[in-house]
């Protein structure tokens, strides 16, 4: 390789790895900036962008959590959220589990549904789910005039849990049918039931799988707002409606030192979660892409 | 994932092994049971809120509904032909395929060059780039648009304020407030929340690209621009197609739930994509049987999108 040469490769790596700085840069500044925003005083939000704030100015988490009901809605989504995880493996895993090891009449049909539901998106039918519901109520208003199913974080749980099935279902049922049955022949030889081999020996087996169905599934529960906006009307809200109502109010009322008290709340156990998992979080995305 | 529902990726999912005589099949009696009871909530479950409601799309979006009065009436497919001559139902198909053009286009560009650079070059402080370009993949989106907000901000906005700031006022724009400018703001926060997902998809699809290509290719005076588009780009062909479907899929539903949080589709429809005028129809305008006819277009359309790229990219698979 000629002298000329091996400088033009070092200097196009030099510029691509610059560029890649950039972006980078481009990603982490905006998030910085809001997180650095969160201890500002109300002054100090005017004038340049770039002013570090002068100190803890603290009273904007107080304002969001008490005053905004941050706390209570924080309170709502963990509520929910654990509660759609279990939802949602509980009546997964068997299912995957069933599918991945029997042959029964019909697998064919519920295979083919359950993929076809991949692709159905829950911004698609949250309309219709509304008025699904609202037509529950409306037949229950004899029992209970003041509704059920709408503004009940059980039953947003369960929404959450139930469109999130066939991604679930699918990922582990691949992972299922990837671990050898001698496993099972031999717990059914010790004379283990249907039952027990499920949950004592393949379930632990599946662990990569699950926890990898367990991250994806808590942050499109953590993060959603619209399913939660539509069958949440109510005082009682998750996290990210309660962020929405802070951002829409800031826009009218310019109280920033608030809003951004608020995103710092949303934001700082999902960094927390992906900072503690992200090594598993990006193979488990990884082995699926590879596969494609 | 950012995305409200993840992409439908086999997540985790080891190389299947080769198909052992199941246990079940032969077992005797009681197995049938077994089977039913594992099936039955999850079926429960996913045919009263997904079939179900699917269903109801499509057949709400054949009667005309305004959600109090108490009888649907029958309407046949008038729903549809009111579509034609809505004006503003076309601004939001042309706006989502506006989105899903450029989106697609720039991310892709992007996200392939950062996998590129960060796996062939071993860059150093790789892990570390890895890492921050992926936060906004965690982000939910509200967090995402009430971030933007504050960039765009038409007066103490990080990029009209640091252009201020260097007295570059001219170059100032109302971000979010201007017809031309505002679905090219929505484009940019897309990107910038989903290129750290699709590069970590491709680092891992090139990382398992064998190194002796490579090697062969750089004695034969190969430069990297043409080892990227010669070696890696024809070997994770497969993996590009598989994102397609998940570009297509965001831009139906990021471009929807960022849109609501960060402009509410305005100023005056300029940033309305299919799902937010079909929300609106049904909420604001309570005109349900007209918002599901919309539902049923965004169906079909990302359907056959999806069917197109997948034939038109159709390649024989390369082995390595």
């Amino acid at each position: 390789m000629t002298v000329h040469s091996s400088t033009r490769v070092r200097a196009g790596r030099l510029a691509s790895h610059a560029l890649v700085v950039a972006i980078a840069l481009a990603i982490a500044v905006p998030v910085a900036w809001v997180l650095l925003a969160s201890v500002k005083d109300k002054s100090e939000f005017y004038g340049s962008p770039w002013t570090l704030p002068d100190g803890l100015h603290l009273q904007n988490f107080v304002d969001a959590f008490v005053h905004a009901h941050m706390g209570a809605y924080f309170l709502t989504s963990v509520f929910v959220t654990a509660l759609a995880l279990v939802f949602v493996l509980a009546v997964s895993v068997p299912a995957a589990y069933v599918i991945a090891r029997f042959d029964f009449r019909g697998k064919r049909i519920v295979e083919t549904a359950l993929l076809a539901g991949l692709f159905v998106n829950v911004n698609y039918i949250v309309v219709p789910i509304f008025l699904m519901l609202v037509g529950w109520d409306r037949a229950l208003r004899e029992l209970m005039p003041s509704g059920f199913f709408i503004d009940n974080p059980v039953v947003l749980s369960l929404v959450y849990a139930a469109t999130s099935i066939p991604f679930t279902v699918y990922l582990l049922t691949a992972y299922f049918r990837s671990i050898p049955s001698d496993y099972e022949e031999a717990a059914a030889l010790d004379g283990a039931s249907r039952l027990t081999t499920m949950t004592r020996v393949m379930l632990p087996m599946a662990r990569p799988a699950v926890t990898v169905v367990i991250l994806f599934n808590f942050l499109a529960y953590w993060n959603d707002f619209i399913i939660s906006l539509t069958l949440m009307p109510g005082d009682g809200k998750t996290l990210q409606v309660g962020l929405l109502n802070l951002f829409t109010a800031q826009k009218a009322a310019a109280d920033y030192g608030r809003l951004y008290a608020g995103m710092v709340i949303v934001i700082v156990p999902v960094l927390l979660v992906y900072a503690f998992i992200q090594r598993r979080l990006i193979e488990g995305m990884a082995a699926g892409g590879v596969k494609g | 994932m950012t995305t409200i529902s993840a992409p439908p990726t086999d997540v985790g999912t080891p190389v299947p092994a080769p198909r052992r005589p199941r246990p079940g099949g032969t077992r005797g009696r009681g197995s049938g049971r077994f089977v039913f009871l594992c099936l039955l909530p999850a079926l429960v479950l996913f045919v009263v809120f997904m079939i179900v409601p699917t269903v109801n799309v499509f057949r709400t979006s054949l009667y005309a509904w305004s959600g109090f009065s108490p009888d649907p009436r029958f309407v046949g497919f008038e729903n549809f032909a009111r579509l034609l001559d809505d004006q503003q139902f076309i601004r939001a198909f042309q706006n989502t395929v506006a989105l899903l053009v450029v989106v697609t286009v720039v991310t892709m560009g992007v996200a392939l060059f950062l996998a590129a650079v960060m796996t062939r070059q071993r860059m150093r402080g790789r892990t570390f780039y890895r890492f921050v370009l992926y936060v906004p993949s965690v982000l939910s989106v509200v967090v995402i648009a009430a971030i933007f907000s504050a960039v765009y901000d038409q007066e103490n906005g990080l990029i009209n304020g640091t252009l201020q700031a260097l007295s570059l006022e001219n170059l100032e724009q109302v971000w979010l407030g201007d017809q031309q400018i505002v679905l090219y703001s929505v484009a940019f926060a897309m990107v910038w929340q989903s290129i750290g997902y699709y590069m970590v998809l491709y680092m891992s699809s090139m990382s398992v690209v064998p190194e002796e290509l490579y090697e062969a290719a750089a004695l034969d005076g190969a430069s990297s621009v043409t080892q990227f588009f010669t070696i890696t780009l024809p070997l994770i062909w497969q993996n590009l197609r598989t994102t397609l479907t998940f570009f297509i899929m965001s831009a139906v539903n990021l471009s929807f739930v960022l849109v609501v949080a960060l402009t509410g589709g305005g100023p005056d429809g300029s940033s309305e994509v299919l799902l937010s005028y079909m929300y609106k129809q049904a909420y604001t305008n309570s005109t349900y049987g007209y918002g599901m006819a919309i539902g049923v277009v965004i169906f079909v359309f990302s359907f056959l999108v999806s069917l197109l790229v997948s034939r038109t990219t159709r390649r024989e698979p390369l082995q390595f």
